[in-house]
């Protein structure tokens, strides 16, 4: 059908420049997913204390040298362990993490298929 | 009621879920980083805090059997309480150095004319940075580097009695 | 002697509690239709002496009478009338005496408003929701009585904390307590329809208005919550993903999909197992929830006072709960045959429902995962924004997309063909995505998803307004307020985080900072003096560089004398287009202040979004009320 398929050109058309233009490590972004580890519960971001500022240079440091924001991280959990970044990282410990949710979202999925697909059986008969 | 797998599941899963909270309300919640145990130290320079020229790299700590590096400053008030520690070990077979940590040049050495100097070099960290390589994250910290520059022992805050026999036991 | 007033009257509860459930046993077995005039009245005691005991906890607050330990600990003779009397239940015990009273008046009020349904149905609520009232008044009698009295009698109290005498703080724990505690009454309505047999339509109707008053103060408890950490918490942020937070979500997402499945089964008398199931995991997942909030198990900024007693015995409680839900829902377990065309709206409910339990199950494991890992495993990890936010941001613009196009779906089967319509507003939302994201400049695949997504819901939902002008369906109204609150909200709260601008400095005093877009210059700093607080205040002038404009701020750092405390004030100006935002704090042992400046453009309208998703839950309770 000619209609749909100009319609589909024009939205191909219009989704190219959505991709993210702007790819720079942004300093306060880093600092709140950073825990602050004297204090109860504060991010680096949030934190007046003095580790906070001390990680806040060292972080400044990194991304003027050009270090990535995984590098950061990746940094500073090989000093300070995985406690202190709130982003946890995908091993073989925090795999169950970040998959258990996908598996209920694909699970709820496919319950809600077997319901609808159950009615469509249950007319055709 | 009949009995079903999937029912066994679900009883199976909350008596697991409640053991595990019960057991989480008894374990200690303050984080602390003994995991740097074991990891081996960065490279690193230290400048002297009297000498600009002086510096010593992690090279130099592959000359010694045991390092003991301790961050201090004259505004923290447990490093003087561990300052007698420090002091009777500096006589033993064990390198001491000091990272005078952001603090004023003329308060540490005021405070090392009151209190006695033990280390065998002073280096300076006047913003903190390099209390980061080293994992650090209070003061005061104190770590046991070996020669092949692996942390042996970590401790956060003063040096009591029975860390400083535990040290002495291992330099023996 | 308030002491014993409040012990006695409690006492005096539980012993009605005792007696209710006897006397509704015994009313159960009796032939006749209705319910017994004395049970009412046991009720009527019962519901009395429970809010006398509040009362009694208030007027102690209120004359600073220290010889209660409960008062002692949190107030103190100088705090102003208002933060005293908000002071009762803003401690552990105080707020546990105000579940109770939650709990005791929501169970006589469900007793009488319900007289046209059946009795054992109801009688079966009232045992349920009573043997709950125990459970809680033996928690706090044994274990955290505000009326335990303490001798000698100290002549001043402790709680002065001033981070805590705040009117957003004061409102918000009984707003969150009507959602959390009022969803108890719809876990005993569904234990009472199991074991009743009273089910389908007529028990959905019977607690429709519950849920929907649960809900709505539920959200609003959280949206003045968020309200005051942006205003008095100095980070410029309104939600953390902390476990407080987190906590009061869990059961939100619960009772909203509650909601929406209520209509399927009224309106179609199917889905009966699951919506008995979201009544019980409601009121599980707030217990649940004051489980790891008060028991010390997890840390955050917000906890109360923790105390691992607490937790043994909520924990064994809240297993008492489960256990008995699940036995008996297994008991009386019936097979259910589903009747669901894929183009009806009970599949798009389902949908929302499919979604709802997805974002929850996200958050539950995102605060449960790192206890869990910690105990097995000895490892300590910590999960925050960047989890929760990576999950849970992408999967909303589906849930967008279906949110607009699902309530257009009629019941049981649709005839028409959206398809056109459908694509021709895809197009519409993309292109004013466009011009958006070229106004600010800055843009991310993500937020331009969630901006077409959102736009997307805007403009079905203008056709619906357009429908109900000409219509004048009454009761679409609140589903489209409701809708496009949530959908302005997502869309500010997009616009918010991808446009910010934010800049964390030291400065010292007569130094500027230039960024690209404003200078800020640090001109002066003012000592003022007040009744229990010292104030240090920076004058920050803000030059707006693209437009000239300039702006005074005046943040403030408060040094309170009793207890010593420290507090950051923000100075915020907030209009139309945005925010701004300033905080200044003290570096130790420096001359230099550590500056925190945000521009947060349309901040304002996420406050107005989130209330209107509020406002559309109030009309419907009033429509439902006119209508009866």
């Amino acid at each position: 059908m000619k209609l749909k398929k100009i319609i589909f050109v024009i939205y191909a058309l219009f989704l190219t420049p959505l991709y993210s233009n702007d790819n720079k490590v942004v300093a306060s972004e880093v600092y709140k997913n950073l825990r602050c580890l004297v204090c109860q519960g504060q991010s680096i971001a949030d934190s007046n204390s003095d580790f906070a500022t001390t990680i806040k240079l060292v972080v400044l440091d990194q991304i003027n040298e050009g270090k990535k924001e995984d590098e950061i991280y990746n940094f500073l959990i090989s000093k300070y362990g995985e406690w202190i970044t709130y982003h946890p990282t995908f091993n073989k410990n925090n795999f169950l993490l970040w998959t258990l949710p996908y598996a209920v979202l694909v699970l709820g999925g496919f319950i809600i298929f077997l319901i609808v697909r159950k009615n469509k059986h249950n007319k055709a008969n | 009621m009949k009995i079903s797998i999937s029912k066994i599941i679900i009883f199976s899963f909350i008596i697991f879920s409640f053991l595990i909270f019960w057991q989480g309300l008894k374990k200690n919640n303050d984080y602390d980083t003994k995991n740097l145990i074991g990891n081996k130290i960065s490279n690193f320079q230290l400048i002297d805090l009297n000498n600009e020229k002086k510096l010593i790299t992690e090279e130099d700590l592959r000359k010694n059997e045991y390092t003991l590096i301790n961050f201090f400053a004259s505004w923290c008030s447990p490093c003087r309480t561990e300052h007698e520690y420090l002091l009777k070990l500096s006589n033993k077979k064990i390198r001491i150095i000091g990272i005078n940590f952001k603090d004023k040049k003329s308060n540490a050495i005021s405070f090392l004319e009151e209190l006695g100097n033990p280390y065998d070099f002073i280096g300076k960290d006047k913003n903190g940075k390099i209390s980061v390589l080293f994992g650090i994250y209070g003061i005061p910290e104190t770590l046991i580097v070996d020669s092949s520059l692996i942390v042996i022992k970590k401790y956060i805050g003063p040096i009591d009695q029975n860390q400083y026999d535990e040290i002495l036991k291992l330099i023996q | 002697m308030l002491s014993n007033i409040g012990i006695g009257l409690v006492v005096l509860v539980l012993i009605l509690s005792f007696l209710t459930i006897y006397a509704a046993s015994l009313d159960l077995k009796t032939s006749s239709q209705s319910i017994q005039r004395g049970i009412y009245k046991l009720s009527l005691y019962q519901t009395t002496f429970t809010i006398l005991s509040f009362f009694t906890l208030i007027i102690a607050f209120i004359n600073s009478d220290f010889s209660l330990i409960n008062v002692y600990e949190n107030s103190h003779t100088s705090k102003p009338l208002f933060y005293k009397i908000a002071g009762t239940w803003g401690n552990h015990e105080g707020s546990l005496l105000l579940w109770i009273n939650i709990l005791v008046i929501f169970s006589y009020l469900f007793l009488v408003f319900n007289h046209k349904h059946n009795k054992k149905f109801r009688l079966y609520t009232l045992i349920f929701q009573n043997i709950l009232i125990l459970g809680f008044l033996f928690f706090l009698l044994l274990n955290s009585n505000p009326f335990n009295s303490i001798y000698p009698i100290p002549r001043e109290g402790l709680g002065l904390n001033p981070i805590l005498q705040d009117p957003a703080l004061a409102i918000h724990p009984p707003l969150l307590y009507v959602g959390f505690v009022g969803c108890s009454i719809y876990f005993s309505a569904a234990m009472a329809s199991m074991v009743s047999g009273y089910g389908g339509k007529l028990f959905a109707q019977s607690i429709k208005a519950w849920v929907q008053i649960s809900w709505c103060f539920q959200t609003l408890g959280i949206i003045v919550g968020s309200i005051w950490a942006y205003y008095e918490l100095g980070w410029g942020g309104f939600w953390f993903w902390d476990p407080v937070e987190n906590a009061s979500l869990l059961p939100w997402f619960a009772i909203t999909a509650l909601m929406h499945s209520l209509i399927v089964l009224e309106k179609r008398n199917t889905l009966h197992a699951w919506v008995i199931i979201l009544c019980l995991l409601t009121f599980i997942l707030s217990v649940t929830g004051t489980f790891l909030v008060r028991s010390g198990i997890l840390n955050s900024v917000h906890t109360f006072a923790s105390d691992p007693s607490r937790g043994i015995y909520i924990l064994l409680f809240l297993l008492f709960m489960v256990f008995s839900a699940l036995i008996i829902f297994f008991s009386t377990y019936q097979k259910e045959v589903y009747k669901f065309n894929l183009k009806s709206r009970e599949t798009f409910i389902l949908a929302n429902n499919w979604f709802m339990i997805f974002f929850l199950i996200t958050v539950l494991i995102g605060m449960l995962y790192p206890i869990f890992l910690d105990v097995l495993t000895d490892i300590k990890i910590s999960v925050g924004p960047p989890f929760f936010n990576i999950v849970i941001i992408p999967l909303v613009v589906p849930f967008l997309f279906l949110m607009a196009i699902g309530p257009n779906f009629s019941w049981i089967k649709s005839r028409n063909n959206n398809a056109y319509k459908i694509l021709f507003l895809i197009l519409g939302a993309v292109g004013i995505n466009l011009l958006i994201s070229n106004f600010f400049g800055k843009y991310s695949l993500l937020s331009n998803l969630i901006f077409i997504a959102a736009i997307f819901l805007f403009l079905h939902l203008f056709l619906d307004i357009k429908k109900f002008i000409n219509k004048k369906n009454r009761f679409e109204l609140p589903r489209i307020i409701s809708h496009l609150g949530f959908g302005l909200l997502v869309f500010f709260i997009g616009i918010n985080h991808q446009f910010s601008l934010e800049e964390d400095f030291n400065l010292k005093v007569g130094e500027i900072k230039k960024t690209n877009s404003y200078e800020i210059n640090f001109e002066d700093i003012k000592i003022t003096k007040s009744k229990n607080y010292k104030a240090i205040i920076g004058n920050f002038k803000l030059t707006n560089l693209k437009n000239n404009v300039v702006q005074y701020l005046g943040p403030e750092i408060r040094i309170y004398s009793n207890p010593e405390t420290l507090t950051y004030e923000a100075a915020i100006k907030t209009k139309i287009t945005s925010d701004l935002y300033l905080t200044m704090s003290n570096v130790s042992r420096s001359d230099y202040y550590n500056i925190k400046f945000q521009n947060k453009p349309f901040m304002i309208w996420i406050w107005i979004s989130a209330l209107m998703i509020t406002l559309g839950g109030f009309t419907r309770l009033i429509l439902k009320k006119n209508e009866n």
